[in-house]
């Protein structure tokens, strides 16, 4: 009796102090309202989380060292090579994450919504900054419902790579407009081993490889992923279909498992050895940041780029182009928020700045200042990227409480579609409705 | 050989109930707490507390930032009813359970008796045999998917040798799962040195006694080894089992590297599963829900579920083997 007695009473107490550290979780920190006036002088550390690394991580340092010489009582720490599930584990565990960045927008519904980056709206106000020398889309991407809670640094826009030799020789003299245009160039581009198996390619159409992802090629058809209630639209939207019936059937013209095993021995994406850099792919889609990488890696490769090929009843598209890019907010833990506000202003908004990330990393600016800036010196290959970030048809992936989770479905199920039989695509598509609304409702729902 | 034996009557008064218990009794006591208090201390931190906070957080929503907010069980209607990939992942770590947990302990096992009948370079042989299993995991992971990688690994390529047009190995969703045997034969060594150590312990004259008695070779495995393996086999299985349904870093690492996607920016969750989630495994779809989608009170609900389901696996094992030991077999 005094056992089972004993046994309740630890068992209370485990769960009372649970509960009261569970309580204690998710909570803290909170960055105090700003002062009516913006400091006259900064001192102090200032933490920077990035996800960048080698080459490009030194492109984030230089910028770093340039606003210590400007603010010399500042010092900011480091942390490199974090990406947003180790940011969003330290801002939960209360560790000073002042300044974050993102690799991509996924992050801004949930971290809006949550909380987990700090409203920059009195910042914005008592600073006057003005959000107008934003470009339109990134400007767009970084707010949620209505709460702005991070800003742009620095844009993505995708693009078709050619190489400019392959296609010579095999009489193109410019890249394909249309996505029948691109599968009838690529099968001819396409070159094959006495075994039978691929030597080279002219286009990997599998899904999943690269960047060949659902969101990077959705505008080429127009196709949407959410209405207007935030609800998934991917089953409804008649660009999906279409786009994974002309993939599916071009994978199956070229052989799903040739073109698995010959993927498979490819180079790493970011590495020297990337398939495009060495001429076993003559076209490619890719972010614009390649060309820093060629710029780097492979100096001598004779390229070219062009906006992605549309879907052939969507040529009035043609121009835009996929566009996501860097997010930039400041944790709610942060111990120094306006310090933090200090360089994440110059981060985002300072044109010299934003200009030497933008030549360093090969990214697009994200400021009308630094757009027009005479300093700003990119390829020629780079005005593509620019003409679709200021194209109409340009898309992006919208916000969601999910991140990237709607993603994620619709991808596991477009990756399944193209080594099947094709049929199901409707049903399947509606499948990945009802999944996805799930998801969402899981997380926002009663 | 010394035997420890306790007297009856220590154990009577000791445990005599209601007695008043002496001073020395009282400081034996305190010291006893002393001793085990930071073995107490770690439990109730690192296991009673995470437990309980865990089935908490299974009744909430709670993306690791805002606070929790209480749900019910919305979590796990989800889960049993909505989960569009739970039932797969589950599958995924069921099929480790029946076929990679068996194949190690049964290859461990042969290797072991060979090794014990090895007369000449035993010690080499042991080794080559060990080694495999103090490599990192992620090492050896990295290293079986260049080693088997379709396109360019000398497997294929030497299968090519042969006339044989080698598989897609970590890049089918058919051969995903057995490459990762392999790989899990390939380190057996840990518990294959338990066998070893517990083969050269079974008492040779059980051996001559089961001759003499006319046992052939495959009724003294049966009724003289077996049974003297019996508790380090239940040990293996036990952790066996424990393990593949915790199976989590070589899924995860294979399914990275085979498919070739940098994970920059986006953390690992990105290509978790590949290829067409033929990888992905229970705990992989816990950590993607927790840690990629944030929702951290789902992830608590699967994990509660995932607690259940070994809970009732070792309930069942232990019944099972409790009649094949020779404690049980009495």
């Amino acid at each position: 009796m005094i056992t089972k007695k004993r046994l309740a009473a630890a068992a209370a107490l485990a769960a009372a102090g649970a509960l009261a550290l569970a309580g204690c979780s998710g909570s803290g920190g909170g960055a105090d309202k700003p002062a009516s006036a913006a400091p006259t002088h900064l001192e102090g550390t200032v933490s920077l989380w990035h996800f960048f690394s080698d080459r490009e991580a030194d492109v984030i340092q230089s910028v770093v060292d340039d606003f210590e010489k400007k603010y010399p009582d500042v010092k900011v720490e480091v942390h490199s090579g974090q990406d947003d599930e180790k940011i969003t584990k330290a801002i939960a565990a209360g560790k000073d994450v002042d300044v974050a960045i993102s690799y991509s927008t996924d992050i801004v519904g949930t971290f809006c919504s949550s909380g987990a980056f700090i409203d920059l709206k009195p910042y914005i106000d008592r600073d006057k900054v003005d959000l107008g020398n934003l470009s339109a889309m990134p400007k767009s991407y970084t707010e949620f419902d209505g709460t702005r809670c991070a800003m742009p640094m620095l844009a993505d826009a995708f693009g078709l790579y050619y190489n400019k030799d392959i296609l010579q020789k095999f009489g193109y003299t410019a890249p394909p407009k249309t996505l029948s245009e691109l599968e009838t160039m690529a099968l001819q581009m396409t070159t094959y081993n006495k075994d039978g198996s691929i030597k080279t390619l002219g286009y990997n159409p599998l899904m999943g490889w690269g960047e060949n992802a659902a969101a990077h090629l959705g505008p080429a058809a127009g196709a949407q992923w959410l209405d207007d209630k935030g609800q998934s639209a991917v089953g409804a939207d008649a660009g999906w279909p279409e786009l994974m019936t002309w993939q599916r059937d071009f994978v199956q013209k070229i052989g799903y498992d040739k073109l698995q095993k010959f993927t498979a021995g490819l180079g790493q994406e970011f590495s020297a050895d990337n398939p495009f850099q060495t001429g076993k792919v003559a076209m490619n889609l890719d972010g614009e940041w390649r060309t820093a990488f060629i710029k780097d890696q492979a100096p001598d490769l004779d390229y070219g780029t062009a906006p992605f090929p549309t879907a052939d009843d969507h040529t009035d598209l043609y121009g835009g182009g996929y566009i996501t890019g860097n997010i930039a907010g400041i944790g709610k833990g942060s111990k120094n928020p306006e310090l933090a506000w200090a360089l994440l202003k110059y981060l985002t908004t300072d044109t010299d700045a934003v200009v030497k990330a933008a030549n360093g990393l090969g990214n697009v600016p994200t400021t009308t200042a630094a757009l027009q800036s005479p300093n700003l010196s990119l390829p020629d290959q780079f005005q593509t990227f620019l003409d679709i970030m200021a194209s109409p048809h340009s898309d992006t992936t919208p916000p969601s409480p999910v991140g990237a989770g709607y993603q994620k479905t619709f991808n596991d199920f477009w990756t399944k579609f193209q080594s099947g039989d094709g049929s199901g695509l409707t049903e399947g598509l509606k499948t990945v409705d009802k999944q996805i609304n799930d998801q969402i409702a899981l997380t926002t729902g009663p | 050989m010394t035997a420890v034996t306790q007297t009856p009557g220590r154990t009577a008064r000791s445990a005599r109930p209601g007695a008043p218990r002496s001073r020395t009794a009282r400081k034996n006591g305190w010291i006893a707490l002393a001793f085990t208090a930071p073995t107490i201390a770690g439990l109730l931190v690192f296991f009673v507390y995470p437990f309980v906070a865990n089935i908490f957080y299974s009744f909430t929503r709670f993306n690791l930032v805002s606070p929790p907010e209480w749900i019910g069980l919305r979590n796990y209607v989800y889960l049993f009813t909505q989960d569009p990939l739970v039932v797969q992942a589950a599958l995924n770590t069921l099929w480790f359970v029946v076929f990679l947990v068996p194949i190690r302990i049964i290859t461990a096992l042969c290797i072991a008796g060979l090794l014990v009948r090895a007369k000449r370079a035993s010690g080499v042989w042991r080794t080559i045999f060990y080694l495999p299993s103090l490599v990192p995991p992620v090492a050896s992971v990295v290293a079986f998917v260049f080693l088997f990688n379709p396109g360019t690994g000398p497997v294929n390529q030497v299968l090519k040798l042969f006339g044989i047009d080698g598989p897609l190995w970590f890049n089918d969703p058919s051969w995903a799962k057995p490459s990762l045997v392999v790989l899990g034969v390939w380190v057996m060594g840990d518990i294959m040195i338990i066998f070893l150590a517990s083969l050269l312990d079974v008492p040779t004259e059980q051996y001559e006694a089961a001759s003499l008695d006319g046992a052939n070779g495959v009724q003294k495995v049966r009724y003289v080894t077996l049974p003297a393996l019996a508790p380090v086999l239940l040990f293996a299985l036990i952790t066996g089992i424990i393990a593949a349904l915790q199976y989590f870093t070589e899924a995860a690492v294979a399914s990275g590297v085979a498919s070739g996607q940098a994970t920059v920016g986006g953390g690992t969750g990105t290509s978790m599963g590949y290829p067409e989630n033929s990888l992905l495994t229970y705990t992989m779809w816990l950590y993607v829900r927790g840690f990629a989608n944030y929702q951290l009170g789902y992830a608590a609900a699967l994990a509660v579920v995932l607690f259940v389901v070994a809970g009732i696996f070792m309930l069942l094992l232990l019944r099972r083997m409790n009649a094949f030991t020779p404690e049980g077999a009495r």
